[in-house]
C-alpha cells in the first residue's frame, strides 16, 4: 500500500487509457476492511489511478510496480462475490513521491470491483504492462525516480490457471535477484561454493586424522626397536598383534609399507623397461653405469613422459629381486651404480689388480683412459681392488695412486 | 743403514686402510725404526723434527710418513716396550732398540767381568769413560742407562747413588 502515491488524475497525453472502472475498493493485503472504497478506478497505459468520489485529487500506482496480477478466487460467502484482483507489487523506490500510507507490511493490494469488470481487463492490463509505455513515454517530470530496469518473467497464476504472460520484474540497483536466468546461474554458482566448501571441511578432517596417525606410527615403530634391541627379537606374536591394532585403526602395516610401496606394479614394470633399455648401453661401456647418466638416458628415450628420481630409484632397488639382467649396486662410498647382473666384483678386482701389476701403478684418471670408462667408475674400481688386498694406495701431493700389493704379499 | 725394499715402495709412506695390509706395515716400520736407532745409537725422537729425518723421509722417491702415521709407530713401539714419551705431548719420545733389561744384563755382565762388582762409577763413566768404548752401551743416552739400572735395582744387583753431583751407580 505504500506504494501508492498522491496523483493527478488528469490523463498525460502520452497516457493510454485502458479501463476506468466504478466502485472499487482497495484492500491492504489480506486486510478485511478496505483502506480506500467507493473510488473510481483508471486503468491507464503508465498508472493505475484511483480517485474517491468526492474529492479532486487521487492515488495512483504505477505500473512499474507491478510484478503479478491475479485474480482471486471469490470467497466461500454468497454475498460478497465483487470480483477481486490481487496486485503483487515490487519494493518502493527510494525517493518516491509521498502517499497515503507511509509503511505497508504487505507486499500485494487487493482490488474489489463491485461492479466487475471486462473479462479482458486483467488482460488489457497485462498487455500494458508488456507494452512498458512508461520506459519509452514518460509522463513524469525527471525529478522523479525513473522506473527501473525490467526483467521480463512469463508467470502463470497459482489458483486460477490463468497465464499473465511477460509480467515485469524491475530489478532495483543493489538487489540480489532471486529469479531470472542470473538468479539461477548465482543458486548453481552458491551450490557448488557449499559443496567445495563442506568437502574441504571433511578432508580437513582426514587430513588431520592422518597426521595424528602418522605420530602413532611413528610412536609404535620406535618402541618396537626398542624392544627389538632389548631382547634381541621382538616375537612374531607381538608382531602380529602389533601389526593387527594398527590394521583396526585402518593404517596400513607401516613396517612393510615401504616395501610395498615399491613393489608396485608400476615399479615393477618401470624396472622391466630400464633394464630393457639400457642392457645394451652398459655392455658397450663396459658393465658399469652411474644412476644419474641411466637416469638421463632413460627420460631422454622417454620424451614426454618423463620419470622422477624417486620413481627410478625405487624401480632399481627392486630389480635385483626381480632377476632382471641389470642391477643396482651401491658402493661404499655411497655412488650407486646401474651394472649388469652377471657382472661380478672377483672379475673386476682380479683385472685391476692384473691391470696395475701390468703398467706398475695407476691413478683414476690413466685407469679411466686406458678403459675406457668414467674417472668416478674408474676409481671405484681401484677401491675394491684395494679393499680385497689386492692393491694399495700412495697418497701425496703428487695424487692418489695404486700399486700392487707388495707390502702384503712380498716379505 | 741399510734400508729394506719396502723403503723405497711409495705406497709404504701411505698410511693403509685396508687392515691386513696396515698390520704388515707398520711391523716393517718398526723394525725400520729400530735398526735405525740402533744403527745411529740415538735413542730420542721428537716427533716434530723426525719427518726431516731420513728415517721418515725418502727423499730419492720424494715420499715421507705422515705425523700420524710416526704416532702410530711410536704407540705401537709403546705397547711392546720399545718405546717411551718423555712428556705427555708426546712429542719426544725414548726409543729402546734393546728393552732395559737387556741393557741391565749388559751392564751387570760387564761389571762383572771388570770385577767391578762392590764398587761405585759414575754414570759417565760408563757411557763416556775409555773403558767402555767397546760397549754396545757405549754413547748411549743417560735415560735408558738409568732405567736399565732400575731394572737391576728390582733384582738388587745394582743401586743408584749420588755422589759429588754426579749420577752414579754401585755394583752388587
Amino acid at each position: 500500500m505504500d506504494r501508492l502515491e498522491y496523483d493527478d488524475p488528469i490523463l498525460h497525453p502520452k497516457e493510454d487509457e485502458i479501463a476506468k472502472l466504478r466502485n472499487v475498493k482497495i484492500y491492504d493485503g489480506d486486510a478485511k476492511s478496505a483502506t480506500f472504497e467507493n473510488g473510481e478506478l483508471i486503468a491507464t497505459s503508465h498508472r493505475l489511478v484511483y480517485v474517491q468520489s468526492g474529492s479532486s485529487h487521487g492515488l495512483s500506482l504505477r505500473l512499474h510496480y507491478l510484478v503479478y496480477v491475479e485474480e482471486e478466487k471469490s470467497s466461500g460467502f454468497g454475498f460478497s462475490r465483487s470480483k477481486k484482483l490481487l496486485l503483487h507489487l515490487s519494493e518502493p523506490l527510494p525517493g518516491k513521491p509521498p502517499g497515503p500510507v507511509d509503511r505497508s507490511s504487505c507486499s500485494f493490494i487487493r482490488l474489489s470491483f463491485k461492479d466487475g469488470y471486462d473479462s479482458s481487463f486483467p488482460n488489457n492490463l497485462s498487455a500494458a504492462l508488456q507494452k512498458k509505455k512508461w520506459e519509452t513515454a514518460p509522463i513524469t517530470s525527471t525529478s522523479l525516480p525513473e522506473a527501473p530496469p525490467l526483467v521480463q518473467v512469463k508467470i502463470q497464476t497459482g489458483q486460477q490457471n490463468k497465464i499473465f504472460p511477460y509480467l515485469s520484474f524491475p530489478q532495483l540497483p543493489g538487489r540480489q535477484l532471486r529469479a531470472g536466468i542470473v538468479g539461477i546461474e548465482r543458486q548453481i554458482q552458491a551450490k557448488h561454493k557449499a559443496t567445495d566448501d563442506s568437502i574441504s571441511l571433511a578432508f580437513e578432517d582426514l587430513n588431520k586424522l592422518m597426521s595424528m596417525a602418522k605420530d602413532m606410527v611413528l610412536l609404535s615403530k620406535s618402541i618396537s626397536d626398542k624392544i627389538k634391541e632389548k631382547q634381541g627379537e621382538i616375537s612374531d606374536d607381538e608382531t602380529v598383534q602389533f601389526k593387527s591394532y594398527l590394521l583396526s585403526l585402518g593404517i596400513d602395516d607401516p613396517v612393510t609399507r615401504d616395501n610395498s610401496r615399491s613393489e608396485s606394479q608400476y615399479h615393477q614394470n618401470l624396472a622391466r623397461q630400464i633394464s630393457s633399455a639400457l642392457q645394451d648401453q652398459i655392455k658397450e661401456i663396459g658393465g658399469m653405469m652411474t644412476l644419474p647418466e641411466a637416469y638421463c638416458r632413460v627420460n631422454r628415450a622417454r620424451g614426454l613422459e618423463l620419470l622422477s628420481p624417486e620413481d627410478m630409484l625405487k624401480a632399481c632397488q627392486i630389480m635385483a629381486s626381480l632377476g632382471l639382467p641389470v642391477t643396482l649396486k651401491v658402493f661404499d662410498s655411497g655412488v650407486k651404480v646401474l651394472h649388469l647382473s652377471t657382472h661380478n666384483d672377483q672379475n673386476i678386482i682380479k683385472t685391476t689388480a692384473e691391470a696395475i701389476e701390468e703398467s706398475g701403478s695407476y691413478t683414476a684418471e690413466e685407469l679411466a683412459q686406458v678403459l675406457g670408462m668414467s674417472v668416478l667408475l674408474a676409481k671405484e674400481r681401484l677401491l675394491i681392488t684395494e679393499k680385497a688386498g689386492r692393491a694399495c694406495r700412495d697418497d701425496s701431493i703428487e695424487g692418489l695412486r695404486f700399486y700392487p700389493n707388495l707390502l702384503l704379499e712380498k716379505n | 743403514m741399510q734400508w729394506p725394499w719396502q723403503y723405497d715402495f711409495p705406497p709404504f709412506f701411505t698410511l693403509q686402510p685396508h687392515a691386513e695390509t696396515r698390520a704388515k706395515q707398520l711391523s716393517a716400520w718398526r723394525s725400520i725404526v729400530l735398526d735405525y736407532y740402533k744403527h745411529t745409537k740415538e735413542s730420542t725422537l721428537d716427533v716434530r723434527e723426525a719427518q726431516s729425518s731420513p728415517l721418515f723421509f725418502n727423499s730419492t722417491i720424494n715420499r715421507k710418513l705422515s705425523q700420524e702415521g710416526i704416532l702410530l709407530i711410536l704407540e705401537n713401539l709403546q705397547k711392546t716396550g720399545n718405546a717411551e714419551p718423555l712428556d705427555k705431548t708426546k712429542n719426544r719420545w725414548l726409543i729402546f732398540w734393546k728393552s732395559p733389561e737387556e741393557w741391565g744384563k749388559l751392564l751387570y755382565n760387564w761389571a762383572q767381568a771388570r770385577g767391578m762388582t762392590n764398587s761405585v762409577c759414575t754414570l759417565f763413566e760408563l757411557v763416556s769413560g775409555d773403558d767402555t768404548t767397546d760397549e754396545e752401551f757405549y754413547g748411549l743416552d743417560t735415560e735408558i742407562i738409568i732405567r736399565a739400572i732400575r731394572t737391576l735395582e728390582v733384582e738388587r744387583k745394582a743401586e743408584m747413588m749420588m755422589y759429588d753431583d754426579n749420577q752414579g751407580v754401585k755394583f752388587f
